[in-house]
């Protein structure tokens, strides 16, 4: 295996050098891969194909009783101007920013800090916080919503941003990927920073965070993403529909639309939107971010 | 994610600088690095051992959400929960949907990668394609699939009638049926979640040099012996890390269900977790709700420490 690995890695997927007399097998075993592929592809889109077309249908064209058509007889937005007209989508989606972004933020800035102590720097009880966030790792948030909404309820925190950001930064699995990082940074670099009389944070902020734009890229686009479908915490914490988060909202009160299917699936459309758009941006990071958690 | 317990900074031996630092100066013990790590800490602690802390304490009283005073109690909880039936009911819907959604969330998504790893041409499309359910949030999934499985116009039965696997005058009831309720949220979850793992078996056979296979061909292999003797092998510690990572997700199983039926028909889909919320919240008996999580969390614990042990393991 060592011997052979000299070839780049980089061959395109057409040049196999197999012998001609295989070539004929092989097309047409790629071919059944690819169609295979394609069907399940297809397959795969079709829940989100149907509830995009739902979605342009009039409210009688979508309903139920109807027969199931494609594209839309009559198209129509009806659907999409009764949920601004309500206005509650809205509002959802704006808490949802404003959560996930508190915590996507919240989370970088104190992770970075605490992965770059971590690997810098020794410290009296680092090893007892350490071994602590450790033990973090394998305490599942889910059987902790008894106590944690008892303690977010007697901080006053119901029903605010902070109540239902702050409980969802505690991620010490960022702090781990974050050292694992910084630990692999040669130290050189900071030695000149330090010769140069820049103080720690000098060096942690114009040294190590510019070498960590991708992985503290990756970092924000899962917290960001974990964040904004959490649909557990946030549904106890904010009964108040104003202050809901988008998927609750959805679950919640969109869920009693009743009958609305047109509507129903508009607002589905318009919850599964902003992600769709975020991950089409983000794709290269988000692949690597999760190939990254098996390649260790 | 959670590979790397072992590195030195882990546990050094007091005194002795680990491995990794370079010149000793600049390790050297202060309160410095206290600093960095402080307010990671406290929110940490705040929000995570706390609560971890407050719950056992709980479990062992009568705390109520209503706020009247709490009394300890002992382990009558604890007794409780081994005589409670809808809890072990719950229990084991959770294990049951873990037993169904896990199969078909490992083998599929070797297919799908095995699949997409040959069709480069249309990588980005499939990759796009698996993986894009996954970022939608939860209810919007829930409420796709409800409307597909409408027994009556839905999408899925139509289909179903127009290939003659069911007629128009008894439709198939999905979500409303004991029986195929589960299944129903297993294909739901499947869809929804299948993304992620096809996206690690595809690293991970995106890793395999080309060469092995075409020094194999060249020895007389076809695709299949290939797949079987090559391939599979070379996926092994991917899978390990997949079915735990899979399991540990499905026990902790509970927004789809509280989405789609509500635990129903008759609980026949009432998990833990969706349990220990009327337990608290409908119930206001925060004391036995805790109870009921520590059961979960110890179950939980006990896939993660499988997971840790896989994890260290492998890095030899």
């Amino acid at each position: 295996m060592t011997a052979l690995q000299e070839k780049p890695r980089t061959a395109g997927p057409g040049e196999r050098p197999t012998v001609k007399r295989r070539r004929k097998k092989v097309t047409a075993g790629t071919a059944l891969v690819y169609f295979a592929a394609f069907a399940l592809a297809l397959l795969w889109l079709l829940p989100l194909l149907w509830a995009l077309s739902t979605s342009l249908k009039t409210e009688t064209e979508a309903s139920l009783g109807q027969d199931i058509h494609w594209i839309p007889r009559e198209w129509s937005l009806e659907g999409y101007k009764v949920l601004f007209e309500r206005g509650d989508h809205l509002d959802w989606m704006i808490n949802s920013t404003v959560v996930s972004t508190i915590v996507t933020v919240l989370t970088l800035v104190l992770c970075v800090l605490a992965a770059y102590g971590f690997s810098r720097f020794e410290f009296p009880g680092k090893k007892i916080v350490f071994g602590a966030i450790i033990a973090g790792l394998m305490v599942p948030p889910q059987a902790l919503i008894i106590p944690l909404f008892d303690i977010v309820t007697t901080l006053n925190l119901a029903d605010t941003y902070w109540g239902l950001a702050l409980p969802q930064v505690v991620a010490p699995v960022m702090v781990f990927i974050l050292k694992r990082f910084f630990d692999a940074v040669p130290r050189d670099y900071e030695e000149a920073a330090k010769l140069d009389g820049a103080g720690h944070f000098r060096v942690l902020w114009s040294v190590i965070v510019p070498l960590s734009g991708p992985i503290m890229a990756a970092v924000g686009i899962f917290t960001f993403i974990g964040s904004w479908n959490n649909f557990l915490w946030p549904l106890l914490i904010a009964t108040d529909p104003s202050m809901m988060t988008l998927p609750v909202g959805l679950g919640v009160v969109a869920g009693g639309y009743g009958l609305f299917y047109a509507q129903n699936m508009a607002a589905a459309v318009l919850g599964a939107l902003p992600l769709l758009i975020v991950f089409l941006i983000f794709q290269k990071q988000i692949v690597k971010g999760v190939a990254g958690v098996g390649l260790k | 994610m959670t590979t790397d317990t072992k590195t030195p900074e882990g546990a050094p031996p007091e005194g002795a600088p680990p491995r990794m630092s370079a010149p000793p100066s600049q390790k050297r013990r202060s309160w410095t690095g206290l600093w960095f790590v402080l307010p990671f800490t406290a929110v940490y602690a705040l929000f995570l051992v706390w609560p971890t802390l407050l719950g056992l304490y709980y479990s062992f009283t009568d705390k109520s959400l209503t706020g009247r005073p709490v009394e300890w109690i002992g382990l009558d909880n604890w007794a409780e929960t081994l005589g409670d039936e809808r809890a072990w009911d719950a229990l084991w819907n959770t294990a049951v949907f873990t037993l169904y959604s896990t199969p078909p969330l490992v083998i599929l998504a070797i297919v799908l990668a095995l699949l997409v790893n040959r069709a480069r041409r249309m990588g980005w499309f499939l990759r796009m394609a698996f993986f894009a359910p996954f970022v939608i949030p939860v209810s919007v999934v829930t409420m796709i699939w409800i409307w597909m499985y409408q027994p009556d116009g839905g999408l899925i039965n139509h289909y179903l009638q127009m290939l003659g696997f069911q007629s128009a005058e008894t439709p198939t009831l999905w979500l409303q049926d004991e029986g195929r309720a589960m299944w129903s949220v297993v294909v739901t979850t499947v869809w929804w979640t299948i993304g992620f793992n096809f996206l690690l078996f595809l690293a991970a056979l995106q890793t395999i040099p080309k060469d092995v296979y075409e020094a194999s061909s060249i020895d007389g292999a076809g695709s299949w012996r290939q797949l079987r003797h090559i391939t599979l092998p070379l996926l092994k510690r991917t899978t390990a890390l997949v079915i735990v990572l899979q399991l540990i997700a499905s026990l902790r199983i509970f927004d789809q269900m509280y989405l789609m039926t509500a635990g129903g028909p008759n609980r026949a889909t009432e998990v833990a977790i969706h349990y220990i919320y009327i337990a608290g919240f409908e119930g206001y008996r925060i004391g036995y709700a805790s109870a009921l999580s520590y059961v979960l969390f110890v179950l939980i614990l006990i896939v993660s420490i499988v997971q840790f042990r896989l994890f260290s393991r492998k890095e030899d």
